[in-house]
Formats: structure tokens, sequence, C-alpha cells
């Protein structure tokens, strides 16, 4: 069996997870092109080599970053989402 | 004629034929180079010679003819898809198929089984009905049946009310066929061998050198090449090619498996395939019976094969097929398909002049390589896509037209 380690839940079988694609911008889509979107939507990188994606541990619906070797299939590393993407603090209503 | 034969028969001497000139060195231009020597480019390759006029055509494989995909399909050949243009492309292969084998001189082991795609849900059925009332308006053999028809088809297939999923009825496309999918590619390779095209093998595509926006030659472990055409038709290795000249594609490379069980006196007439189950099989003229299922979770650059796949196709199989869980699954092996969104391939040019594409054939690709190679040769040798592969254009992603076949084209959605 493969094993993926996520990042919640630790090392589980694959079979435990669904792979949602690469990591993409995502150009703003009040802003940009009907071509840059249509380019976010469909193209693809598809590279031979290290690709970092989106991954999803289904039965806790978590959702993390992997980077994994397409070629010889070996997962480099995971990570949870908050480590590629800075988000700032929601802001809280005052009580 | 018989006597002939009898003549043959009782002679003694036999002089080997060899069909395939072995790879000449390669010359410093040629008019066309197809990189990839699958049934794609080989059929391309031979339609441009004998259609067209064009015979100064390289055709290029970093391994050996036909060892790719064409090597690793399940060899299933149907029209019976749901958009209009879908089944006209695909009905024009189905025609192309039935003359192959006297056009080769070649025994292809065209083999018209009929096709059964089983329905078990009520929205199943309705996309049945659907099917056939489009494969029949454009001209193709299909008609949606009934439980009583279905078992009179596949005398053994379970129809019990027990089953996890039971069967409804089903899409049956009498024209379906199996053919012996390595005999394809020789076949094509053959005949566009024997009208000056040359094979190069284990020659390995580095770059592709533009000149203009448009393109120049090729450059190859071998040697460099000047060339006034280029088609790529590599599958797998698509992305890989269109970076060389700088272009994107909605395309994922992820992994089909496939197997076949020990040999088998014969016992299924009919291909069946279950979309709910994940799980297709027919049975080949050697008894051996050949079943795929779902492409792989998630993409790679490798034909390894995995017991996960084995495991969950033969759980669903003897859903269908109880009395098999005795038989023993012989071999198993991978093919690395171009996955596109719609489901639908990518034919025609590139955003690089004189740069034309044959890719995106995913899990489908096999039972369209009559009418691929006829139709990109015309598009080669006129410079312009004909009406038919207008729809599969890779610009149709830029403007939002896909054609949706997910439902038609593959099993496990």
């Amino acid at each position: 069996m493969k094993i993926m380690d996520c990042p919640l839940n630790g090392p589980r079988n694959i079979s435990e997870f669904a792979c949602r694609g690469e990591v993409k911008a995502m150009p703003d889509p009040d802003k940009c092109s009907d071509a840059e979107w249509a380019d976010f939507l469909f193209m693809e990188t598809n590279a031979a080599g290290v690709v970092r994606e989106w991954w999803i541990h289904l039965p806790s619906s978590y959702w993390f970053i992997a980077e994994r070797n397409t070629v010889t299939n070996e997962v480099v590393k995971t990570y949870p989402p908050d480590e590629l993407f800075k988000r700032p603090p929601r802001p809280r209503p005052a009580t | 004629m018989p006597f002939a034969l009898l003549r043959y028969g009782l002679g003694s001497s036999r002089t080997p034929r060899r069909e395939l000139p072995a790879t000449p060195e390669l010359k410093p231009a040629y008019d066309v180079v197809i990189i990839g020597a699958g049934g794609h480019g080989l059929a391309a390759a031979y339609y441009l010679a004998r259609e067209h006029g064009v015979t100064d055509i390289a055709v290029i494989d970093k391994g050996y003819l036909g060892g790719g995909n064409t090597a690793r399909n399940t060899a299933i050949i149907r029209a019976n898809y749901l958009t209009p243009e879908g089944v006209r492309f695909y009905g024009e292969s189905l025609e192309l198929f039935r003359g192959l084998s006297n056009e080769f001189g070649f025994n292809i082991m065209y083999s018209e089984r009929g096709h059964l795609t089983l329905a078990h849900t009520d929205a199943a059925m309705r996309t049945a009905r659907w099917r056939a009332e489009v494969n029949k308006h454009l001209g193709v053999n299909s008609e949606a049946v009934g439980r009583d028809e279905v078992k009179r088809l596949c005398p053994l297939l379970n129809l019990s009310d027990e089953a996890r999923l039971p069967v409804l009825g089903a899409l049956y496309h009498p024209p379906g066929a199996i053919a012996r999918h390595d005999a394809v590619a020789w076949g094509y390779a053959i005949g566009a061998a024997r009208r000056g095209v040359e094979i190069h093998q284990n020659t390995t595509v580095t770059g592709i050198s533009m000149k203009g926006g448009k393109v120049a030659g090729v450059k190859t472990d071998r040697g460099e090449i000047a060339c006034g055409s280029v088609l790529q038709a590599v599958a797998g290795s698509s992305t890989l090619i269109a970076d060389m000249a700088g272009f994107r594609l909605p395309i994922r490379t992820v992994p089909l498996q496939a197997c076949v069980s020990q040999p088998l006196k014969p016992i299924l007439d009919p291909i069946v395939v279950s979309g709910s189950l994940h799980v297709y099989i027919s049975q080949s003229g050697r008894g051996e019976l050949v079943m795929g299922g779902s492409s792989d979770p998630y993409s790679l650059y490798a034909t390894r094969s995995t017991l996960e796949f084995t495991e969950s196709l033969t759980a669903d199989l003897l859903e269908l097929f109880p009395f098999l869980s005795t038989v023993k699954v012989m071999r198993q092996w991978a093919g690395m398909t171009d996955m596109t969104p719609d489901f639908s391939p990518v034919m025609g040019k590139t955003p690089v002049e004189n740069l034309y594409i044959d890719a995106g054939w995913g899990t489908w690709g096999f039972k369209a390589t009559p009418v691929c190679g006829k139709r990109m040769a015309e598009t080669i040798a006129t410079g312009k896509a004909p009406d038919i592969l207008e729809p599969f254009r890779l610009s149709r992603f830029d403007d939002l037209s896909q054609v949706g076949e997910r439902g038609a084209a593959s099993v496990g959605h």
C-alpha cells in the first residue's frame, strides 16, 4: 500500500485521499480577461517532476498541500495550506 | 486459389519477408516530421502518403514502434458516444476500421461483438436512451434495451435483483468490436513504409526549433532535422513536447491500468461495460478476459500497476460475473493517458504555425486511430482542419466550447 502523510491525521493509506489538482494562482475573477480565466480553469502545467497539489483526506474532509514527484511517485512533503497562503486574521465582531 | 495454397504448403522453401525496413540514417530535412510512432502517428503518415502524395516523412519514436498506449489499450472499437460531434467522429472511425484488414492485406483480427453499456439506475437508462437517439440520428446503430434483451445477449451476466446495483437495462451497440491493437500499428507502419515513409525508432526528440513563430525543425539525439511541418502524437508525453514549443495544454497525464485473465473457453460474446461498477470486460480471440476500470486516482508519468487496481476491479467484476472468482489474473499493465477536462481530444493547429497536434486521447484513443490518421493527414496536407475536427480544436477551451463526453468516453465517474 502507498502511504500519504496527512498533516492532520498522520500516515494513512493513500486510498483515503483524493488528489484535487495542481495548486494554481487564481487571477482576480473581477479584473482578469476571459483568456486569463480560461487559462486558469483549463490549462495544466502537468510537469514531469516535483509538483505541488491540493489533496483532501476524505474521511475527515481535511484539505492540505502535497509536493509529489510525478516521475518517481515519491511524496516529497505534505503541509497545511496556511504555510502557503498567509491569510490575514478574520475580522471578529466587537463583543 | 486453393491449389496455390496447396503448392505453397507442400513446397519446402520459405523466403523470409522483411516488412519494415531497418531504421535508416536521419536525413538533414523532411517535409513532415511526426513525433510519435504509435497508431495515430503511423496512421497519419499512412494517409499522408496514400491520399495526399506526401511521402517525405520521418516518424520518430523514443521507444519501439507502437510501444506506448497503442500496445496498452483494451482494444475496444465503438461509436456510441453522446454528442453529435463525437458520434460523427467516432462513427467515421468505425467505418474505416471495418475495411482495414482488406486495405492492409494484413489481418488486424477485427471481431464485431456487440457492445453493452449496462445501466444500473434510472438516470443511466435515460442517458442510454439519449445516446441511442443521437446515435441513430447520425446513422450509428445503437438502441436502449431492457433486461430481457441483456439476458439474451449475455446469458452469463448476473441479473439478480439482489445484486448491490441491479442491471435495469443497457445501451446496446451492435457494431461494437475488438481488434488486435498491435496489428493496427503494424498495418499502418508497413503501409506507410511501402510508400517511402521513414520510421525512426529509439530516437528521442530533445527540442523543437522555431523561426519567427513557425516551426523550423526538430532536434533529436541522433541529429537535427529541418522540416516544413511537425505533428506531435505522443499521448501521455504531449505536455513535454508542447513545452519544447512553448505552448500550454489542458492535459493531465494519468495512468490507466488493465489486466487479462488466464485463457478460458469462449464464455463472453459481447463487450460489457458498467459505468456504475467501474469495470469493462471482453474476451479476446485467445480466450483471455481483457478487463479495465477507472483511471488511476492521481497523475503520474509512469506505467506501473498496482494491487489496488486489480482488487477494486475484480470486486466490481464479481458483481457482474460471480462465477469468475476462481479465475486467475494472468498479467496486468498500464498506459500513460493524456486526460482532458471534457474527455474529448485536442486535434489540429497549435499556436505555433505548422506545428500540429493530435493529443488529449485519454482513455478513448484506440478506437479513433483510423479517423485521426486520415483527418490529421488532411489537416497537414491542406493546412486547414476539416469541419469534423473543428469541435476538437485546442482553442475551444478559450471560448468555453467543450465537447463533454465523460459519460460516454470512460467508466467510473
